[in-house]
């Protein structure tokens, strides 16, 4: 021991901490002291901003601007530390432009706090800059910022005033909103109109950010509109807006103020020229555009409101100069608001021609308004904007992507069965050459459109095969789904064509190796192959005509072995998805059933057997399986790979291609070969969306939920004689979901249960409950019972830790008085313990958000077993 | 209302940027970066809007810069470029004849004149008099505070 008497007094310190016996640490201490008397030597000048953007400006490289910038940081910062009062402005101000640059300067926040608590308007004025800037509402200097904020709305000088009231609205957090409303308020009836309107902007901006402090703005704000000076006027006008669309009570306590905004209007178009507020001839448009836009919402769906400002509506319409862009501002504004309110017919025809006018102007901002505003009026007044279809549909071509997208999304909402057949080819042509975001929406928009509109179902077949073709991968997934189930409920001379067409792009695609970009196409044609491949290349394909819209005939009748090479092609390829190698397989397979010639069924077995040892596990259970009925089970092949009969069209459902229910034949076969079966099905793994319905497949009785099932479905007379058996291998959820396909609302069954979950505020939820087996599907069934539509309704589901909770896209978000919506959950509870579930739910009507939540605990106990 | 406003020049440099929603710093970053680089793809020729995420952005060119606007989805586009071309008048007036240059060094006058024209992301004065006459009383209030203390 060198120092024992130390020892003692020591001793309560972990030895690394004991600092006393370091010597090195003193060293770095002396070192240091020396270094902060350095700087502090330097500190005397500090650069000043302007000769440091020069610095900055000059560096070369990055790296070189970052020495510069970091140089700085850390001179700033140890100013920082040495509370530098005098040259703190200036440091932050350095700050705030190297923080412009993208470095970090959060160390800056609590300074510039430091300047706004100062006295100086300077030190203030970058204070609140840098506040504005560095600080956000996640911030916790935001208790401090709030008594700042207090102290200077209670400032004589009005720019102090002023400032707080900027930085308030730039940064206002809710706690902040609730802090100082009433500050704002007071201010609101300053007599100063410089205060006055910031004041009016600081309290749109706490409404918004916590809509339950309207009402105590709302007596200060109707007399903002009685001022002359226009800044007050356009923020009165402002905060009035916000306050309607805030609740639907307040849009009708405002209604009254109707004359007094068509006077202000009425008064601005009428005065003579004035150059405070003149831009280009129109008289202060800024506080015309607000003026209308309130006017708009208070005249929808109120007659009277309407009555009072069709004048001033079609004064401003007929009189307003549009050789400029700022008239044409106001005209757009305009006609937003014709259309909107309850106005005469003939100012709706003035209406439309503005934007028919629009539409043909050179400037492509107003084309692209014009476009805009025919979207929001096509379902106001179709056959108005039908009349502009031929430049809507040109403006497709356009090379800007904004007019395109606009000009796509007005073409979809004028198809009609007229005109479906020009439209689709124009927007064929436009799929095919557009963007990859485009592409999705457009396919999936086309889809819709041809369902619905299709004059004749070949038709309807050469275009859905054009949009797979065209759209590629971007296609969404239930478009296959939905295809094949198209085809399938096809008369068969129609499979036979939809065969023959679809192998023509299935061979292009193989021989022209881009293959990889349509997989979805590519799983059409092998579902369509596999099942009609025997139409393909018999004989009778002679007689059906492949003669295209532009009387070209491209097929040419492939041989059997042909189309396997195609296959094999394919197959091999390590490229395509093992989603659509899934399908090609099976397809193949089933192949095997329809082509007749030796070599080829040879052929297909090679290839099948080679999936055997797949690296994939999926396609090798499949390979397995499938060489399986050549060697012991071959007697049930034919059966098996039968065709599969017309799928149900009616039961899927837009939007939820998760429940393709699907019925498919039972093969009458004795209860022993099923037994056999089993081994072969059960235990693959579950298909991904559309794969379903591939192969038809038998699921046996070893489960008692799916016994009962098939007792129940049956003992029901469906339309077609046949038995019904289940095709899809996640035996636990079939019972629901085949049940929810074929019964609407709920079926009385044993096995489910319906719980209340919710009935609130005129909203109710039900699930609708089936379990078994460590798992359970809950439905959840939304009805309403409000006159007007809610939108924007979203479902949210929590579970305790041990559970686990899918949960699958819901049918819709819009819910109609009459309608329903509903979303399947899946829950995974291998405990068996009791379900709890807390439910939360969202939506909007009349304008206004709503959010319930509850806690569902009366679920069946033994639910899960 | 406006999103956020965002000055850029033609290198992809950012000269300012004023947000009126709150972001973490990492996003604002990450969207300022992404819609320079849309805005400065697009050809001269196309239009000034461009739907981007679920804001609507609403840009113009003066000389080297870009003056970029987010605005939300009922907000007039067209009143939109007005508003940005009142702010290039105010620049001009106030700095005579404005360049990139002058923002580049004066940028906290930039953002005092853009905080006299819009508050919380509304326009809060359509006086362009009033708006100068506010700024050179504050200015003049700096000088009078602050004499030995000049900041640039």
């Amino acid at each position: 021991m060198a120092y024992p008497m130390y020892e003692v007094d020591w001793s309560v310190l972990p030895p690394e901490q004991n600092r006393r016996f370091n010597p090195a640490f003193n060293i770095a201490t002396i070192k240091q002291v020396v270094n902060e008397a350095i700087e502090r030597v330097r500190m005397q000048t500090p650069t000043r901003l302007r000769d440091l953007i020069r610095q900055i400006r000059a560096a070369r490289t990055a790296a070189e601007e970052r020495s510069v910038v970091n140089k700085e940081c850390a001179y700033i910062r140890s100013t920082f530390r040495e509370e530098d009062s005098v040259w703190r402005c200036r440091n932050i101000a350095k700050l705030l432009y190297i923080h412009m640059l993208g470095y970090p300067a959060h160390f800056g926040q609590l300074e510039c706090l430091k300047l706004i608590a100062s006295t100086r308007f300077t030190d203030k004025r970058v204070g609140y800059l840098g506040a504005m800037l560095l600080l956000d509402e996640r911030q916790d200097v935001h208790l401090l910022i709030t008594n700042c904020l207090k102290n200077d709305l209670n400032s004589n000088t009005q720019f102090v005033v002023g400032l707080a009231l900027c930085t308030l609205g730039a940064i206002a957090s809710p706690e902040m909103a609730r802090d100082l409303a009433s500050e704002v308020e007071r201010l609101i009836k300053s007599p100063n109109a410089y205060i006055k309107k910031k004041a009016a902007l600081c309290a749109f901006r706490i409404i918004r950010r916590v809509p339950d402090l309207m009402e105590m703005f709302l007596p200060a704000t109707r007399s903002l509109l009685t001022e002359k000076n226009h800044g007050v006027l356009i923020t009165g006008v402002t905060l009035i807006t916000e306050m309607c669309e805030n609740s639907p009570d307040t849009l009708n306590h405002f209604k009254k103020i109707v004359p007094n905004l068509v006077r202000i209007l009425k008064n601005l178009i009428l005065a003579g020229y004035s150059p405070e507020h003149d831009v280009s001839g129109v008289s202060d448009p800024f506080l015309q555009v607000k003026i209308l836009r309130l006017l708009r919402i208070l005249g929808k769906n109120d007659a009277e409101a309407s009555e009072a400002m069709n004048d001033i509506l079609a004064q401003v319409a007929t009189n307003t100069e549009t050789s400029k862009n700022v008239g044409n501002t106001i005209l757009y504004e305009t006609v937003l608001s014709i259309m909107d309110i309850k106005s005469e017919s003939s100012l709706r025809v003035l209406a439309v021609n503005i934007l028919g006018r629009f539409l043909l102007n050179n400037d492509k901002n107003i084309r692209y308004v014009a476009l805009n505003t025919l979207l929001r009026t096509v379902h106001v007044d179709t056959s108005a904007v039908q009349r502009h279809r031929t430049t809507i549909l040109e403006c497709l071509k356009d090379p800007d992507v904004s007019i395109r997208r606009r000009a796509m999304e007005l073409s979809f909402a004028l198809i009609n069965s007229q005109n479906i057949r020009a439209m689709m080819k124009e927007l064929l042509s436009f799929l095919e050459r557009s963007d990859a975001e485009f592409k999705a929406h457009c396919s999936s928009a086309m889809v819709l459109a041809a369902e619905r509109h299709a004059p004749s179902s070949r038709w309807h077949l050469d275009t859905l095969f054009q949009v797979l073709l065209k759209a590629g991968n971007y296609l969404r997934d239930d478009t296959v789904s939905n295809t094949i189930q198209i085809v399938s409920s096809a008369p068969s001379e129609r499979q036979a064509y939809a065969a023959m067409r679809l192998w023509t792009s299935l061979e292009r695609s193989a021989t022209a190796a881009d293959a990889t970009e349509r997989q979805p196409l590519i799983q059409v044609a092998a579902w369509t192959i596999g099942e009609y491949g025997d139409m393909l290349v018999s004989e009778a394909s002679n007689s059906i005509s492949m003669v295209d819209d532009d009387g070209v005939d491209d097929f040419t009748r492939p041989s059997e072995e042909y189309v396997i090479d195609i296959y094999q092609k394919l197959l091999w390829s390590t490229q395509l998805s093992i989603t659509t190698k899934e399908y090609l397989l099976l397809s193949l397979a089933k192949l095997s059933t329809r082509f007749t010639t030796q070599p080829s069924q040879d052929k297909i077995r090679v290839i099948i057997d080679t999936f055997g040892s797949h690296i994939h596990i999926e396609l090798q259970q499949r390979g397995v399986e499938l060489s399986q009925l050549y060697k012991q089970y071959a007697h049930l092949r034919p059966a098996l790979l039968e065709r599969m009969p017309a799928m149900e069209t009616n039961v899927v459902r837009e939007d939820n291609d998760e429940e393709l229910a699907t019925n498919t034949q039972t093969h009458e076969q004795p209860a022993h070969e099923q037994d056999a079966l089993l081994d072969l099905i059960i235990g693959s793994e579950p298909l991904s969306n559309g794969d379903v319905e591939h192969q038809p497949q038998v699921t046996t009785n070893n489960n008692s939920n799916t016994n009962d099932i098939l007792d129940l479905l049956s003992g029901l007379d469906l339309s077609s004689s046949t038995p019904v058996s289940v095709s899809n291998n996640n035996v636990s959820t079939a019972p629901s979901l085949l049940l929810d396909g074929l019964f609407s609302p709920a079926a009385a069954t044993p096995q489910e249960t319906v719980v209340k979950a919710l009935d609130r505020g005129g909203v109710s939820v039900q699930l609708v409950v089936c379990g078994g087996d460590g798992s359970a599907t809950l439905t959840m069934k939304a009805s309403s019972h409000h006159h007007n539509t809610i939108t924007d309704f979203l479902f949210q589901a929590a579970v305790p830790r041990t559970f686990r909770l899918d949960m699958m896209s819901p049918s819709g978000t819009v819910l109609t008085p009459q309608g329903e919506i509903t979303q399947v959950l899946k829950i995974t509870n291998p405990s068996k313990t009791p379900l709890r579930l807390r439910i939360r739910v969202s939506y909007t009507i009349d304008g206004n958000p709503i959010l319930e939540q509850a806690e569902v605990n009366s679920f069946p106990p033994d639910l899960f077993n | 209302m406006m999103q956020f406003m965002l000055l850029f020049s033609r290198q992809g440099k950012l000269r300012l940027q004023k947000w009126y929603v709150a972001h973490p710093d990492k996003l604002k970053k990450k969207i300022t970066r992404e819609l320079i680089t849309t805005v400065l793809a697009r050809k001269p020729k196309m239009c000034s809007f461009l739907e981007w995420k679920d804001v609507k952005v609403v840009y113009k060119r003066y000389a080297s810069l870009y003056f970029c606007c987010a605005m939300e989805q009922e907000d007039n586009e067209l009143l939109t470029l007005e508003l940005i071309h009142r702010y290039v008048e105010l620049l001009d007036k106030y700095f005579g004849s404005v360049c990139e240059l002058d923002i580049i060094f004066n940028f906290e006058k930039a953002y005092f004149i853009l905080d006299e024209l819009v508050l919380g992301g509304e326009l809060q004065e359509t006086s362009k008099k009033n708006v100068l006459k506010a700024i050179a009383a504050q200015d003049l209030l700096q000088e009078v505070s602050s004499q030995d203390n000049e900041l640039v």
